[in-house]
């Protein structure tokens, strides 16, 4: 056969070979570009930190001073306001994502489904900053003015849990910055948890509230046992970005670089840290220090968002059996 | 029919309860996206004046002043980053939608592209600090948009890919079966017909990017004059409004609120034009 095709179309079929081989080739780098990428930012950044860990060693992990003038660094209170401020996120995050992921998928008029959904994914899409400057200029005086006095009064008498909830109603603070993360984390957690439900078979479903199930059985003892581990993926997804979103923390937390048993003074995290300082940090150690959180932080939320991720897949697995 | 058992009312008493949590928890999540965008409007629509498109932002104490030098600071940078981003994303969603079925390197690009699409943005701006600001020396408009870039690149890869999944394969067997080669089908056929819902991708990538302050902080910073030199400090919407929300002048914090709803509603623009173009190209398909 190919002694019949003329020297020209063989020619032509050559360079199209090579150019396909080309095409492929480029997409392949670009692809292996993304791999790059990740590893580039890892060690960037833990070259940048280096010198605080070799100062500091394991002590910056737990050190609670963050002195520019005597560059004396620690880590502890940003760690601290991190998780404390992620916690109070997922703790008021979880049920009314979960909620709503019921109300999408059992309870909403087909009709509404869509602009509902579409409603809740929007407050994913506004940017951290305009939560921010809301939660500064709106919510913390309502806190302020109503909550945290509430508060103060009710819980912050009680014995062990009073010391929570105690101090004066500066508006600014740890629990202000829990709810505001908790609004913007409500989306990915509400999205992802519906998406999950929506993979339960019909059948399943059906046949629960056909022996006389309630709503609330079926989604009890049905939905949530087949969707456990895509649910728990959805929280860890939403407990990724808490870990991490910095504007709406940074606007709200009080920016104060000390460890405080009451969530209402104000704190710090890692992310706001780094928003406060890095433009005017100029002495080499205290770089070093930022670069140090910011890899603390960039190893953190990659343990949890890789987690997230194979639960989430697994369940994807499962689902394409 | 009545049914007088206690279980059976108990069953339902909690049936109802939990409904009702589960209304309540919808309707707070509503409130909250209204009161934001309401808030937005009350104290940002004084603020669009001409004034806010044509001056530039105002120095501490001197009054009026407009957003000017960051609108186009914001726009040239969010620019620059989509015309970086984009190319890289889809050819990273090509290669994963079309030759990764095969490949080892394939799920694992998959799985890091995930994972950035939801790392922290401030760790990409202390990232590009330490790659373009350290070497530099100075904070710069090239700094910020290579940041941008690089939050926008999962995005469209993201995107690319599941929309390239879509198209049928039969169009492109047919494509093959006519002795097209691989890569003419990929981008005469697939491409085609997968347009409209790539240019969603890049549409949710300008619609992320355009909003993001964290990663601007230390790399472009701002600049109280309009400049397009892209070696020095490069004024933006997300930051200039962190700083004057921050402050004590009436102006500024007037100001802020104004970018802060210009900001806003371009990017639900965005995302809504985007999701009725996805929807659409789905139907098609």
């Amino acid at each position: 056969m190919a002694s019949t095709l003329t020297v020209e179309t063989r020619r032509r079929v050559d360079s199209q070979r090579i150019q396909d081989a080309a095409f492929r080739g480029a997409t392949r780098v670009f692809a292996i570009g993304v791999l790059v990428l990740l590893g580039a930012v890892l060690v960037s950044l833990a070259m940048g930190a280096a010198p605080a860990f070799d100062k500091f060693g394991w002590r910056f992990l737990v050190g609670q001073s963050w002195n520019p003038v005597t560059e004396n660094f620690g880590a502890l209170p940003a760690i601290y306001g991190t998780l404390v401020t992620s916690l109070i996120a997922m703790l008021i995050a979880i049920p009314l994502g979960f909620g709503i992921a019921v109300f999408l998928t059992e309870l909403c008029p087909p009709a509404l489904r869509r602009p509902i959904g579409t409603l809740i994914e929007l407050l994913a899409a506004i940017p951290s900053i305009i939560y921010g400057i809301w939660g500064f200029f709106v919510l913390a005086p309502v806190m302020a003015e109503y909550v945290q006095p509430a508060l103060i009064g009710s819980l912050g008498q009680l014995p062990v849990v009073g010391a929570l909830f105690s101090g004066a109603p500066f508006g600014l603070g740890v629990l202000t910055a829990g709810l505001i993360l908790a609004i913007m984390v409500l989306p990915f957690i509400a999205s992802v948890t519906r998406d999950v439900f929506l993979t339960v078979p019909p059948m399943l479903r059906e046949s629960a509230y056909g022996v006389g199930a309630t709503t609330a059985e079926v989604v009890r003892h049905i939905v949530l046992p087949y969707t456990r581990t895509g649910v728990i993926g959805g929280i860890m997804l939403g407990l990724g970005r808490a870990l991490g979103e910095t504007m709406a923390v940074t606007f709200v937390i009080g920016n104060a670089n000390r460890l405080s048993p009451s969530l209402l003074a104000p704190g710090t995290t890692i992310s706001a840290t780094l928003a406060n300082q890095f433009a005017e940090a100029k002495d080499d150690m205290y770089v070093a220090s930022l670069f140090a959180l910011g890899l603390i932080l960039f190893v953190i939320t990659l343990l949890v968002l890789a987690a997230a991720k194979l639960l989430l897949l697994s369940l994807d697995q499962r689902a394409a059996k | 029919m009545t049914v007088a058992n206690g279980l059976y009312r108990r069953r339902r008493a909690a049936n109802t309860v939990y409904l009702t949590l589960s209304w309540v928890a919808t309707g707070l999540g509503l409130a909250v996206l209204f009161l934001i965008l309401g808030e937005l409007l009350w104290k940002g629509i004084p603020a669009l004046g001409i004034d806010f498109f044509t001056k530039e932002t105002p120095g501490p104490g001197s009054t009026g002043g407009g957003m000017a030098n960051a609108i186009i600071g914001s726009v040239f940078m969010t620019g620059l980053a989509t015309l970086v981003g984009t190319p890289v994303g889809v050819l990273t969603g090509t290669y994963l939608a079309e030759y990764g079925r095969d490949s080892y390197i394939a799920p694992t690009v998959r799985f890091v592209n995930d994972i950035l699409l939801s790392a922290p943005s401030i760790v990409i701006g202390v990232f590009v600090y330490g790659i373009v600001v350290v070497p530099m020396h100075s904070f710069s408009g090239w700094a910020g948009a290579a940041a941008l870039a690089v939050i926008a690149v999962p995005v469209v890869v993201r995107t690319t890919e599941d929309m390239l999944k879509l198209v049928p394969g039969s169009l492109r067997e047919a494509a093959v079966a006519l002795g097209a080669p691989q890569w003419k089908v990929i981008v005469l056929v697939t491409y085609r017909a997968a347009l409209q819902g790539m240019l969603t991708g890049v549409m949710l990538a300008v619609a992320r990017i355009a909003g993001e302050t964290a990663p601007l902080l230390f790399t472009a910073v701002s600049n109280q004059f309009t400049s397009l030199d892209m070696n020095r400090e490069m004024a933006n919407l997300p930051v200039v409004i962190f700083n004057f929300a921050n402050s004590a002048y009436g102006n500024w914090i007037e100001l802020a609120w104004g970018g802060a709803l210009l900001i806003t509603f371009t990017i639900l623009i965005l995302n809504i034009v985007a999701r009725v173009l996805a929807s659409w190209s789905n139907r098609t398909s």
